[in-house]
C-alpha cells in the first residue's frame, strides 16, 4: 500500500514538470503584457514601459524565464505578482477562505440533494418521484451557470430586493448580524452552483444505486426478512458508492479552483476570480501558480480516489 | 473681432472697467460660448478665484456622512501611485495620497497639498519658464501624525526616476530638476522654457507618497515597501483594510488638512465584475452610491435610469474615437520595414480621396444608434479644454459629394463598379480591436464607402494585440499594416501639448523606435512641425491656444485623420450623491468634497 502510495507520487513529478512547461509556454507564446495599458497613454513614455517590461525580466529568452521560475518554486518561492507586486501565495491565501466557504458550501449543498433524492429515485424507479427528480435534474445541469446567476439575480436582488447581489469581504457587524449577512449574500452564488453541481450528481447517483438495486445479493437481503431501510442503507448505497466517490474526489479540486464565471457574477473574490482577471492582465506569475496549484490537486485527488476504492471495496489491490 | 481687441477688453476686466459678466456678455455677441469667454479670463489671469472651478461645499462640519460606497467594475490590486499603470489603481491609491494640484473640470488647477496655484502674478512661473516654484500648505500632516514637507515632495521626484524603483510616473519626473528651497517651497526647474509646467507633482502622476515610508525601499526593493498595500497619506480618508483585487475601505481622517471635509465617515471601493450588473446596483437597486466608467450601451443606461433611483454623470473630456488614413503604404517592403516613411500610400495620397473618404462616415448615425450620449459626433480632433476648440471646422456627411470629389479627380468605376486609376483600386483594409460599437461603425463605413465605389475590407483584432507593444506581432496599431485603422485615444491633461505630439514628423512610428512613436499615421507636415515647436516654447497662453487650434486645423484638414465622435467619461450615481467629477483628473480626484444631499 505504502509502497504503491510512494510509486505513484513519483510518478506524478514528471506529469507536474510536463504541465508546468506547456502551462508556461503558453503563456509567454500568448500576445500581451501586463503593461498593455500604458501602450495608449500618451503621458507615459514608450521608453519607461519598455524599461518596465526589462525590469520583470519580460524580454528574457523563454526557456530562461521558465528555469527561473522553475528554480524559485523549487525554493518555495512562487514569485510576485506583476500587477499587485507582492507575492502570489500572499494572494492566493488572501482568496481561499472566501472561495472554500462558499464552493465549499455548494458542494455540501449539491450532495445534500443528490445523494438523498438519487437514492430515493433510484429505489423506486418510473415511480411518478422519480419522474419529476429526472425532469428536474434534467433542466437543471441544462441550464448554464451564468443564466441562472442571472435569473436570480433578476428575481431576488432586482424585482424583489431581498437579497444583495454584490458579495462583501468585509461586513462591518458582529455575532448573528455579521453571519445573517453572510448568509443572505451567500445564498445566490451557493445556490447556483449547487443546484447546477446537484442536478448532475443526483442522475449518477441514480443510475449508481440503480446498477446494485437489481443485484443477488440485495434479493438475498431481502428474503432474510431485512428491513428496507437497512437494506438500502447497508446492501445498497454502501456498494453504489464506489463510483460516486471517486467523482466527488475529482470534484474536490474545483473547491479550491473557484468558479470563474460565478464568481464575476456575484463579484465573490474568490481564486476563479482571480485567476480570470490575472489572465486578462497578463499576470503570468499569477496564472502559473494558480494552475499549478490546480494541476496539483487534480493529481492528489485522483490518488486520493484510487486509495478511498480500495478501502470502500476490498477486492480491490494495490500493486 | 481681433487680438489686440481682446487683450484690451481683457486689460478693463483686469483693472475693473470692465465686470467679468460684461466680458462674457461681449464674447458670446462674436460668437463664443460663456465657458470659453470665462476660460479666456482664465488664462489671461482675471480669472476669480480657483475655488469657483468646483462646486461650493456646503457640510459644516467634519463627519456625520455615513458610508459611502463605490463600485468599479475592475479591482485594484495595489496602492502605490508610482506603480499604478491603471485608472483603476490610480483611483484606488488617490484615495490616500494627493498630488500639490488637481486639475478641475474646467481646465483650471486646484491647489491640494500647494497653498496656492502658481502664476506669473504670484511670483510662482519664472518669467523665463525655466521653473516653477510650488508653496506648500503648512500644518498637513500624514496620516500617521509626521508633518509634511518639501523633503517629501523632493524624495518623490527621487524615488520615481531611480530606474531601479522602476515607476509608471518616471515619465513625468525624469527630465526635471528639483531644488527644496526651504521646509514648505520647492522649486521645479526644466531644461528648457516649458509653458506646460504642471505635470510634476500634479495630478494623475503627481499623487505624494511619505519620505518616511519610503525611503529604506527606494531602490530594488521598492516591491517590499509594507506601504505599498497600506499606504499612509495625506488625503481626507484614513487606510482601513486592502484585498488585492477586490476590496478597500478606509475612515474620515480627522485631522484633514481642509475644514469641514470629509463628509464621509467610512469608504468602502470593491471591485470586480462587470460594466451593466455595476451600472444595475447603483442605478436600479441603490445598493451603491457611484459606479465608475459605464461602458454600457446608452439605451440600457436609459432603461435603469428610469427605475429613479441614481442618473448617469457625463463629464466632457479630450477622448477621441477617430479613423486614420496611412500617409504610408503598408503593402510595399522597404529594408524590410512595411509602412515605410520611405513610401507614400498609393491611393491616400490624394487629397481627393482622403475627403471622400471624411464625407462618407456619417457621424450623426454613429451618435444616434451607437454611441448615444457617450459619443457627441464631432470634427475636431483637439476638442477640450473649450478654449483649445477650433471654431473653425465642420463635418458633412455626403455620398454625393464624395462621388462628384472622385469623379472629378479621375478615380473610374470598374466593372466591378469599384474606382480605379492608374491601376490603383480604392480597396482598403480597416481594422480596429474587437469591440461591438467599433464593429458596427465599420460597418456603416463599409456600406457608405461601397455607394461610393470604395471597397472596404474590415478586420478587427482583439484588443489584448491590437494594443499591444509586442515588437513581434504584425497586428498591433503601432505597426498599422492596414491602410485604414480605427481606435480611442486619450488626453491625460488639460494641455495639449502631449496630445498634439501624435503628428509630429519625429514621433513617427516605425522600426528604428521599435514602433513606440506616438505619430501612427504617418503623416508629415513641415508646418504643424513648426507651429508644434514655436507652442512648445510658447509663453503667453493666448498666442500658445491658438497655436494648437492651428495644429488641429492643419492635421484634420489633411483628412489623414478623420475624428469620429467625443468619449466622454460616464459614470453612475445614486440620486442623493453629490460628487465632483474631472475630466482631466481621476475620478476621485477630488473626493474630500463629495457629499450627500437629502
Amino acid at each position: 500500500m505504502l509502497q504503491y502510495v510512494t510509486r505513484r507520487l513519483l510518478i506524478a513529478i514528471p506529469s507536474l514538470l510536463g504541465i508546468s512547461v506547456v502551462l508556461f509556454t503558453v503563456l509567454a507564446l500568448a500576445p500581451g503584457d501586463p503593461f498593455e495599458e500604458l501602450a495608449t497613454n500618451p503621458a507615459v513614455p514608450p521608453d519607461v514601459r519598455a524599461a518596465l517590461r526589462a525590469s520583470l525580466g519580460l524580454d528574457d529568452p523563454v526557456y530562461l524565464r521558465y528555469l527561473h521560475w522553475l528554480s524559485a518554486m523549487l525554493r518555495g518561492d512562487w514569485g510576485f505578482s506583476f500587477v499587485s507586486r507582492i507575492p502570489v501565495d500572499q494572494l492566493i491565501l488572501q482568496r481561499l477562505p472566501t472561495t472554500v466557504a462558499v464552493i465549499g458550501a455548494s458542494q455540501v449543498l449539491a450532495l445534500a440533494i443528490a445523494l438523498p433524492v438519487g437514492v430515493f429515485a433510484a429505489t423506486r424507479p418510473y415511480s411518478i418521484f422519480d419522474q419529476i427528480a429526472n425532469t428536474l435534474a434534467f433542466v437543471g445541469f441544462s441550464l448554464p451557470t451564468f443564466f441562472t446567476g442571472l435569473l436570480l439575480i433578476m428575481f431576488f436582488s432586482i424585482h424583489l430586493d431581498w437579497l444583495p447581489f454584490v458579495f462583501r469581504t468585509n461586513i462591518e457587524a458582529t455575532g448573528w448580524k455579521w453571519w445573517w449577512e453572510m448568509i443572505r449574500q451567500s445564498i445566490m452564488p451557493v445556490l447556483v452552483l449547487g443546484l447546477f453541481q446537484g442536478a448532475a450528481w443526483t442522475r449518477f447517483v441514480r443510475s449508481a444505486v440503480l446498477d446494485v438495486v437489481r443485484l443477488d445479493h440485495v434479493t438475498t437481503a431481502r428474503s432474510k426478512g431485512l428491513s428496507e431501510a437497512r437494506i438500502t442503507l447497508k446492501h445498497i448505497v454502501r456498494n453504489a458508492m464506489i463510483p460516486v466517490v471517486t467523482l466527488v474526489a475529482l470534484q474536490m479540486p474545483a473547491v479550491f479552483g473557484g468558479a470563474i464565471v460565478t464568481e464575476q457574477i456575484f463579484r465573490v473574490p474568490g481564486i476563479g476570480s482571480l485567476l480570470i482577471s490575472a489572465i486578462l492582465a497578463n499576470d503570468t506569475p499569477v496564472i502559473m501558480a494558480v494552475t499549478f496549484v490546480f494541476a496539483g490537486l487534480v493529481i492528489l485527488f485522483n490518488l486520493l480516489a484510487d486509495v478511498l476504492y480500495g478501502w470502500l471495496d476490498p477486492r480491490i489491490s494495490f500493486r | 473681432m481681433t487680438e489686440d481687441d481682446l487683450r484690451g477688453l481683457i486689460a478693463r476686466v483686469k483693472d475693473g472697467r470692465l465686470s467679468r459678466r460684461g466680458f462674457v456678455r461681449r464674447m458670446a455677441a462674436v460668437g463664443l460660448t460663456a465657458p470659453m469667454a470665462t476660460q479666456i479670463l482664465a488664462i489671461a489671469g482675471a480669472a476669480p478665484a480657483a475655488a469657483q472651478s468646483v462646486p461650493e461645499y456646503k457640510p459644516t462640519r467634519r463627519g456625520g456622512g455615513g458610508q459611502l460606497k463605490i463600485l468599479y467594475w475592475q479591482a485594484a490590486t495595489l496602492l502605490n501611485p508610482h506603480f499604478a499603470a491603471g485608472t483603476t489603481n490610480q483611483d484606488a491609491s488617490r484615495v490616500f495620497y494627493e498630488p500639490l494640484a488637481g486639475w478641475a473640470t474646467d481646465g483650471t488647477l486646484v491647489p491640494i497639498l500647494a497653498a496656492e496655484v502658481p502664476s506669473v502674478e504670484n511670483g510662482g512661473l519664472a518669467a523665463d519658464g525655466r521653473s516653477v516654484t510650488w508653496k506648500l500648505k503648512r500644518g498637513v500632516k500624514w496620516h500617521d501624525g509626521q508633518d509634511f514637507s518639501a523633503d517629501d515632495v523632493v524624495f518623490n521626484w527621487e524615488y520615481s526616476r531611480n530606474p531601479a524603483v522602476a515607476a509608471v510616473t518616471s515619465g513625468s519626473y525624469r527630465d526635471v530638476n528639483v531644488v527644496k528651497v526651504d521646509d514648505y517651497t520647492v522649486r521645479v526647474e526644466f531644461q528648457q522654457p516649458t509653458p506646460f509646467w504642471a505635470d510634476a507633482f500634479v495630478g494623475v502622476t503627481g499623487q505624494i507618497v511619505p519620505k518616511h515610508q519610503f525611503k529604506d525601499f527606494a531602490g530594488g526593493n521598492s516591491r517590499d515597501a509594507p506601504a505599498n498595500l497600506r499606504p499612509v497619506g495625506t488625503s481626507a480618508y484614513k487606510f482601513v483594510s486592502f484585498a488585492p483585487g477586490d476590496n478597500l475601505r478606509a475612515e474620515l481622517n480627522p485631522n484633514y488638512h481642509m475644514n469641514n471635509r470629509p463628509y464621509f465617515d467610512t469608504l468602502e471601493v470593491k471591485g470586480g465584475g462587470d460594466a451593466v450588473s455595476a451600472a444595475r446596483a447603483v442605478l436600479q437597486t441603490g445598493d451603491y452610491d457611484y459606479a465608475w466608467n459605464m461602458q454600457v450601451e446608452d439605451e440600457i443606461l436609459k432603461r435603469l435610469e428610469s427605475a429613479g433611483r441614481g442618473k448617469v454623470n457625463i463629464v466632457d473630456g479630450g477622448s477621441i474615437e477617430f479613423v486614420q488614413l496611412n500617409a504610408t503604404d503598408p503593402n510595399q517592403e522597404v529594408d524590410g520595414e512595411r509602412a515605410s516613411i520611405r513610401t507614400q500610400h498609393p491611393a491616400f495620397r490624394d487629397p481627393a480621396v482622403r475627403q471622400a473618404m471624411a464625407l462618407l462616415i456619417d457621424r450623426n448615425a454613429l451618435e444616434q444608434f451607437i454611441y448615444g450620449r457617450g459619443g457627441p459626433a464631432t470634427a475636431n480632433f483637439l476638442n477640450n479644454p473649450p478654449r483649445f476648440r477650433s471654431p473653425n471646422l465642420r463635418w458633412e456627411f455626403s455620398i454625393q459629394k464624395a462621388n462628384e470629389l472622385l469623379d472629378a479627380a479621375g478615380w473610374a468605376r470598374g466593372r466591378d463598379g469599384i474606382r480605379a486609376k492608374d491601376g490603383v483600386r480604392l480597396k482598403f483594409v480597416y481594422q480596429t480591436s474587437v469591440n461591438a460599437p467599433r464593429q458596427r461603425t465599420q460597418a456603416i463605413y463599409k456600406q457608405a464607402a461601397q455607394r461610393a465605389g470604395i471597397e472596404l475590407e474590415l478586420k478587427s483584432v482583439t484588443a489584448s494585440v491590437f494594443f499591444s507593444s509586442d515588437v513581434a506581432n504584425p497586428d498591433t496599431y503601432t505597426k498599422f499594416y492596414a491602410d485604414m485603422q480605427m481606435y480611442t485615444t486619450t488626453m491625460p491633461q488639460a494641455d495639449p501639448e502631449r496630445f498634439m505630439n501624435q503628428y509630429v514628423s519625429w514621433e513617427i512610428s516605425s522600426k528604428a523606435n521599435n514602433w513606440q512613436g506616438r505619430n501612427i499615421v504617418r503623416w508629415r507636415s513641415e508646418e504643424y512641425d513648426r507651429i508644434f515647436r514655436e507652442a512648445q516654447g510658447e509663453l503667453d497662453p493666448v498666442k500658445r491656444a491658438a497655436m494648437f487650434i492651428r495644429l488641429n486645423d492643419l492635421v484634420v484638414g489633411s483628412n489623414h485623420i478623420i475624428p469620429l465622435v467625443k468619449r466622454p467619461t460616464v459614470s453612475a450615481s445614486v440620486n442623493s450623491l453629490r460628487p465632483v467629477l474631472s475630466a482631466w483628473d481621476l475620478t476621485l480626484w477630488y473626493l474630500n468634497d463629495w457629499t450627500r444631499e437629502a
